[in-house]
């Protein structure tokens, strides 16, 4: 297969702070691949060193086969990118903006009329084409800035959190528009604070903790290495929690908030099984509750810290 | 002109359009300053002529003035809100967005100082150019508001956020109420008055006022061009240099 997106030794800084510390990664083209991790990590100063709107310190990194420092040009052709904030010109109307991205792309003036017609009937934005686009919920304007990045028809398309601040069915949308683009052969590189939004989407995931990437691979070899689904249980004495770490000897306690973390699927038999055990030796739990793994949680099996971004 | 500066300078053009608070500001405000300064408090200053005849060249520059905070205000939220990362990477001719907002910021001058004169005119103003003189003067507003222009382009894109922009404004829309625009420097107090004399502002209003009288003096043409292309250069380069690092 062929690559889309080579990026190796990637570092930048700004001033003293180290932002990107030597980044590789490769994307195949015609897939998805996602960048994950918590703000601050890096991954819109990664988008926008791969998009030629900021220079490397240092690495190199070619996107369509042209080195972004040296040629930005070729590579502007090839690329299409949606911002982590909706960059639509709020006070032209939904037709408006699209026929801008026409202007001033090298489509066909004549093509132009009819790109802007398709793209509104594929979005849903037909009929609120003729308003401003400040009038626009947050889902509809997202969908009119991914439309307006496609009216040059892009082969690789950089989304920079493009679900960040929606609603669930404004999130599902976007997902399924961009299983769309993937069907017609174009690159994804997508970046998300989502571990669920990576795991649905991308063919292959990076994982960036302050500025390194921590692991890499396709959302299944990353979830082996993740505590799985767990139930939580919290006691009130020191002597309750000794005696159901007796009984569960698969879990894992913790002295100092009292709770134990017993692996589970998750599922009621599961559950019902493990509460009669509690039962029979009358114990009971002041607190109980099911954990499916979350960014967090990956954060905490890749780094050993969580995703809170430290202070100092 | 490139092709994608007339589609940037159609854009510029329909914001101003559906954004009546900044046309408000751009053109009725020098308007109402007029008004205000010829009939409420003109006849407190003497200043040896008709004081319509001593205002309208200053508040011709004051309208240049007000028109800068739309402009800046407008770079800025191109910039915040992502839309010139977006003609970056759609690889649109760099200078395209920003002479759009340049051209943009001129012709609205020019629109409002046609609007201010217009009313000068029915409030007495008596000028005796010549035809020659007020193509001068055409061409002394051209030069100021392009380096202006730029000048405010530049601020717009370093300023964090609009409302920021906006201010960052405002010195250049105070700057000349410390010039002769109102009242002559003469009469200003110590300290004020050198401030008044040697800032850029006051030979180009009195270039202004030279031309609409019938004769401007070289001392005051010449620093008045020379502080033009001074702004003009310095904004120009300014604002190309942040438009190409911020991202």
């Amino acid at each position: 297969m062929t690559k889309a997106i080579e990026v190796s030794g990637l570092r930048k800084a700004f001033g003293d702070k180290i932002v990107l510390d030597g980044i590789d990664l490769d994307v195949e083209a015609g897939t998805v691949f996602s960048l994950l991790g918590p703000n601050g990590a890096g991954k819109t100063t990664t988008v926008n060193v791969l998009t030629t709107l900021l220079r490397a310190d240092g690495g190199t990194v070619r996107v369509a086969g042209h080195d972004v420092a040296a040629e930005p040009k070729p590579v502007r052709r090839a690329i299409g990118v949606t911002g982590q904030f909706a960059a639509v010109d709020e006070l032209l109307t939904g037709e408006e903006n699209l026929q801008l991205m026409v202007d001033l792309s090298p489509v066909d003036a004549k093509d132009g009329k009819r790109i802007v017609a398709e793209l509104l009937e594929r979005f849903d934005l037909v009929e609120s084409a003729q308003q401003p686009a400040s009038t626009y919920s947050g889902g509809m304007r997202r969908k009119l800035d991914l439309a307006m990045t496609l009216v040059g028809s892009p082969r690789i398309i950089f989304l920079d959190e493009p679900t960040t601040g929606l609603d669930p069915r404004s999130r599902r949308t976007m997902w399924s528009i961009v299983r769309d683009l993937v069907a017609d052969g174009v690159t994804i590189f997508l970046t998300t604070q989502y571990l669920d939004e990576a795991d649905k989407l991308a063919y292959r995931v990076a994982v960036l903790d302050q500025g390194r990437i921590v692991a890499q691979g396709t959302p299944d070899e990353l979830k082996r290495r993740l505590p799985g689904t767990h139930v939580q249980l919290r006691f009130t004495t020191a002597e309750e929690l000794d005696a159901a770490a007796r009984i569960l000897p698969d879990a894992t306690r913790d002295d100092e908030s009292l709770t134990l973390r017993v692996p589970s699927d998750g599922g009621t038999a599961s559950l019902r099984a493990l509460l009669d055990r509690l039962d029979e030796y009358s114990l009971s739990a002041e607190e109980f509750s099911v954990h499916t793994p979350d960014l967090d949680d990956v954060f905490l099996a890749l780094t050993g810290h969580g995703t809170e971004v430290p202070t100092t | 002109m490139t092709a994608h500066a007339m589609v940037m300078l159609r854009r510029d053009f329909k914001h101003l359009t559906r954004n009546p608070t900044s046309v408000f500001n751009a053109v009725l405000m020098p308007i109402v300053l007029m008004l205000m300064f010829v009939y409420m408090l003109g006849d407190a200053f003497s200043v040896g002529v008709d004081y319509v005849d001593y205002a309208t060249p200053g508040l011709m520059l004051m309208a240049v003035c007000y028109g800068l905070g739309g402009t800046a205000t407008a770079v800025n939220a191109d910039m915040t809100k992502g839309v010139i990362n977006r003609f970056k990477v759609m690889d649109v001719s760099r200078g395209a967005v920003l002479t759009g907002h340049v051209v943009t910021s001129v012709l609205t001058n020019l629109i409002a100082i046609a609007a201010l004169v217009g009313v000068a005119f029915l409030l007495g103003f008596d000028a005796s150019a010549s035809a020659l003189d007020w193509l001068g003067v055409v061409g002394m507003i051209v030069l100021l508001a392009t380096a202006a222009g730029w000048f405010t382009v530049a601020l717009g894109l370093a300023a964090k956020s609009p409302e920021t922009a906006g201010m960052a404004a405002v010195p250049l829309v105070m700057l000349p109420f410390f010039s002769s625009a109102i009242v002559p420097a003469d009469k200003m107090g110590p300290g004020l008055r050198e401030f008044a004399e040697y800032q850029p502002f006051t030979p180009i209003i009195e270039t202004l006022r030279g031309l609409l009288a019938g004769g401007p003096s070289a001392g005051d043409v010449i620093p008045a061009i020379a502080w033009c292309i001074g702004i003009a250069v310095v904004g120009y380069v300014w604002a190309r240099s942040t438009f190409s690092k911020r991202a």
